[in-house]
């Protein structure tokens, strides 16, 4: 607990240093949104009008100040791209992309995790190779190229996956609202039509994803898994005559799980935001397509409350983390 | 039960719910599915009033669906065979009458009429609806402006079903634009009581809520991902709809857009590449509907204040030197109207948009080049929009390289979309791509934005010539009178004279592509091109 606080009072500084930078970069954008969300018609008196009308005339101090307290009081602006408060818009956008990234991390590890033992027991086996093979492939191939690719051969060539049209058929109706990921609020209510839907909905962008962070984490565990299949107390455990499972599983994954997760954390953090690109193709109304248009539009509200969000999510992740260390391997002390 | 049971017995249900959708669900969606359009489009409002601050043109959409006009246009027959609005012919739509006089238009309203709340449509409500129009500022004032509506003065309360509009001075363009998007009638006591000090007209609120009298409300809108409209069985403005449902999604992947069509799960797109209109056109799965755009030219403007493009014969040259037809080949696909090559000694028409003389011809542009004193060319950048790159990018290649045969060499500057306004309005790009359409469709109406003295922002090229500002405002005046003689002289005389001075070059008049399931049926090509789901139907 005490480390926990220890570690909370580290993060002010942090978010507040984000606070400025994502101020001033914004400003610092090219493109005048008063000029945009005045229309093609507009005169320069209505330009000038609206400039004034969301305070965009001030001295830049004078703006930043009024951001800051008005970000005090827990108002993150109005988006003027979507006309709605960003605070409502994140969210209702960030647990569907949180829901998308982590069915995908999910899969990912599922099929990662495995497949790095596989080839770090059997080095130099046709496994071996599989793994080198499908992490490279899926690491070097373009999200969006991915995700059109699949589109492209199950839902139109194939007509297996439904329209890619967001998280839910166009004539389901979302699952009561609980905590914003369908598939646990479906499953909660016992909705299971859409639960079906929205698992649908989730397989081919989750693929998606899941294809692009294979490499990092099966590559991880392969490195990590064949340094502690070399040390010591393996060799220890197999001379004592533990059958191959137990060495593998109870003691070499444990201890080789240390990186691998710090991998995890990393993967987790890049996938929200590579999430973007993959969440216009699959048309979904997540916060990565949100913050992209708003930065088309010089829209500076949603812009800020995107990385305001992200890098609170990513000190919460790293901070997650951390605790988990301390849970896998209790000799890591965080007083480091 | 054991852990290991449990799993495999939840794995059991979970697969045969995935195999075997309950019958019962699917007749109900066959039945929904029926009466709903699925429309798909690349981006959604942000607005749902037009009179709010920036609202965009997918907000227009909205707007026109939701809200009703005092009058609308009766429908003809277009290029193609596909119902146009007739610019000519008005229909009453609010009003059940209207009758023009002199200085002033007089409408009775239909009583039986109702706001989507049930209050009834009056007199009153129709003032407060105009004279918002034309106090909120930006756009929806302009727009008034543009047929010399601009006080609320002009708006006058007769009794509770009869409103007379007062005519500023005689403008034959009054008339029309009553009948475009932004004069929409608002449920004034609704708005009212949602308005705060701050915000007089209520436009928070009508941002977010539909406060018509219109054939469709909006039920639901998540900004950027979907809006969802419902039928009003009460609306008294024309047939009642056929379409129950309108579902509009946005889907930013273009080849998405297109696979939903293709696998006939949506209804009806647009914004699709042309590449791709013409790929389904000629595999004949889908409707496709081609309009070129009313009263809209994409053109190539030059910077006439400032050397080299001061100099009439320069411009001519550039003229000369565009590759007209390769545009509309290679970057159109052939879905575009040339603008170019008039015949020699053929009649200039009464009518705009209208082909010009030139034709490519690099020897003729490379003289004109040396007559003006540059044999050698000179170096200037090309600016576009990157927002509209599918077509400003190849076409903007396509004329770098063609200038270069004459010695031009064009830098390719690329304006992101959020600041290409912001550029294109300080008026000091050399030369630039850009589209402009005006919804009233009169050629007088294209050339006192684009051309006269008066120099508004579309005039981009800062173009000033006292004869040209004559003709325009001769044109007008002729039509406001009914002068016809005077009319077409004055017309001819700005087109040709826009012609041989050439601040900007006409390059083609785009088209407005629609593609539709075959059995929808009912697509309405209007000035505004967005669509009109009232007329819709799914067979």
């Amino acid at each position: 607990m005490a480390i926990m606080l220890k570690r909370m009072t580290l993060i002010i500084p942090n978010l507040i240093g984000v606070i400025i930078v994502t101020f001033l970069l914004t400003r610092a954008l090219p493109g005048d949104p008063a000029a945009y969300f005045a229309g093609p018609a507009a005169t320069k008196e209505s330009v000038e009008q609206i400039r004034k009308s969301l305070g965009l005339d001030k001295p830049l101090i004078v703006q930043f100040g009024s951001y800051v307290s008005e970000l005090a009081r827990g108002n993150l602006g109005n988006s003027l791209t979507t006309g709605k408060p960003v605070l409502t818009e994140i969210k209702n956008r960030l647990p569907a992309s949180a829901e998308l990234t982590l069915f995908g991390l999910i899969l990912s590890i599922v099929i990662a995790v495995p497949l790095g033992i596989l080839a770090a027991v059997k080095q130099g086996s046709w496994i071996d190779h599989t793994c080198r093979i499908v992490a490279t492939a899926g690491v070097s191939l373009p999200v969006f190229f991915t995700g059109l690719l699949l589109v492209y051969v199950f839902y139109y060539i194939l007509g297996w996956s439904p329209a890619p049209l967001g998280r839910l058929d166009v004539f389901a109706s979302p699952p009561t609202q609980i905590t914003g990921f369908y598939l646990i609020d479906s499953l909660l209510t016992g909705n299971w039509s859409a639960f079906r839907s929205s698992l649908n909905q989730l397989l081919l962008p989750g693929l998606t994803l899941c294809i692009f962070s294979l490499a990092p984490i099966a590559r991880m565990t392969r490195a990590s898994m064949l340094t502690v299949l070399a040390s010591e107390f393996i060799r220890t455990a197999r001379a004592s005559g533990l059958d191959s499972r137990t060495v593998i599983i109870t003691y070499a994954f444990r201890n080789a799980m240390l990186p691998v997760v710090t991998t995890l954390g990393m993967v987790f953090s890049f996938l929200l935001g590579a999430n973007v690109l993959v969440e216009k193709v699959f048309a979904w109304p997540g916060i990565g397509s949100y913050a992209v248009e708003a930065l088309i539009s010089s829209d500076f509200a949603p812009v800020q409350g995107f990385v305001l969000t992200m890098a609170i999510l990513y000190v919460a992740l790293n901070l997650l983390i951390d605790l988990l260390y301390g849970v896998i391997d209790p000799r890591v002390r965080l007083e480091a | 039960m054991k852990r290991r049971d449990f799993l495999k017995s939840a794995g059991a249900v979970a697969a045969t719910a995935a195999v075997s959708a309950p019958s019962v669900i699917d007749t109900a969606k066959a039945q929904s599915r029926q009466e709903t359009m699925l429309i798909v489009s690349e981006s959604g409002p942000n607005n749902l009033d037009i009179h709010g601050v920036g609202t965009n043109v997918p907000g227009y959409e909205v707007s026109w669906n939701c809200y009703d006009r005092l009058i609308s246009h009766e429908m003809k027959t277009g290029p193609s065979g596909q119902a146009y609005y007739d610019k000519d012919k008005f229909k009453p739509e609010l009003a059940e009458d209207m009758n023009v006089g002199d200085m002033s238009a007089t409408f009775k309203l239909k009583k039986k009429a109702t706001f989507q709340d049930g209050t009834p449509v009056t007199a009153k409500d129709v003032k407060w609806s105009l004279d918002r129009a034309v106090s909120v500022g930006g756009f929806p004032t302009f727009q008034m402006g543009a047929g010399s509506l601009t006080k609320p003065e002009q708006f006058v309360v007769v009794d509770d079903h009869t409103f007379r509009v007062d005519f500023a001075r005689k403008d034959r363009l009054t008339i029309p634009d009553l009948a475009v998007i932004v004069p929409c009638i608002i449920n004034s006591e609704l708005v009212k009581k949602n308005a705060t000090e701050k915000d007089p007209w209520g436009l928070e609120y009508t941002k977010q809520n539909t406060a018509g009298s219109g054939a469709y409300k909006v039920s639901s809108w998540v900004a950027g991902t979907e809006v969802i409209l419902e039928r009003n069985d009460a609306w008294v403005g024309g047939p009642l709809p056929k379409t129950k449902k309108i579902i509009w999604r946005m889907v930013p992947s273009a080849g998405n857009r297109r696979a939903l069509l293709e696998r006939g799960d949506a209804d009806i797109s647009y914004e699709l590449p042309n590449k791709d209109f013409v790929e389904l056109k000629s595999a004949g799965k889908l409707n496709i509907v081609s309009t070129p755009f009313s009263n809209g030219i994409q053109y190539l403007g030059m910077n006439v204040k400032n050397a080299p493009f001061d100099n009439p014969k320069v411009r001519q040259a550039v003229a000369y030197a565009v590759p007209y037809q390769k545009i509309i080949d290679a970057v159109l696909y052939g879905l575009g109207q040339p603008m170019y090559g008039k015949a020699p000694g053929a009649a200039t028409q009464v009518a705009w948009p209208q082909p010009h003389q030139y034709n490519t011809d690099i020897e003729k542009a490379k003289k004109l080049l040396a007559e003006a004193g540059y044999p050698n060319g000179f170096e200037t950048t090309l600016s576009f929009d990157l927002g509209f790159a599918t077509i400003n990018e190849p076409t903007a290649v396509l004329i770098q390289e063609s200038l270069g045969q004459i010695g031009i060499k064009t830098t390719i500057n690329k304006i992101p979309g959020s600041n290409f306004r912001t550029e294109l309005n300080k008026k000091v790009l050399p030369l630039y791509l850009n589209v402009f359409s005006g919804w009233l469709d009169y050629p007088e109406y294209f050339f006192i934005w684009c051309y006269h003295g008066k120099n508004s922002i579309f005039n981009t090229m800062s173009y000033q010539s006292k004869d040209m500002d004559a003709f325009i405002d001769g044109a007008v005046t002729a039509a406001a009178s009914g002068d016809k003689a005077t009319y077409e002289k004055d017309v001819k005389g700005f087109v040709d004279l826009a012609f041989a001075d050439m601040p900007r070059v006409p390059l083609f008049q785009p088209y407005s592509n629609v593609a539709m399931q075959k059995n929808v049926s009912g697509y309405q090509y209007w000035f505004h091109r967005r669509l009109d789901y009232r007329a819709l139907v799914k067979a």
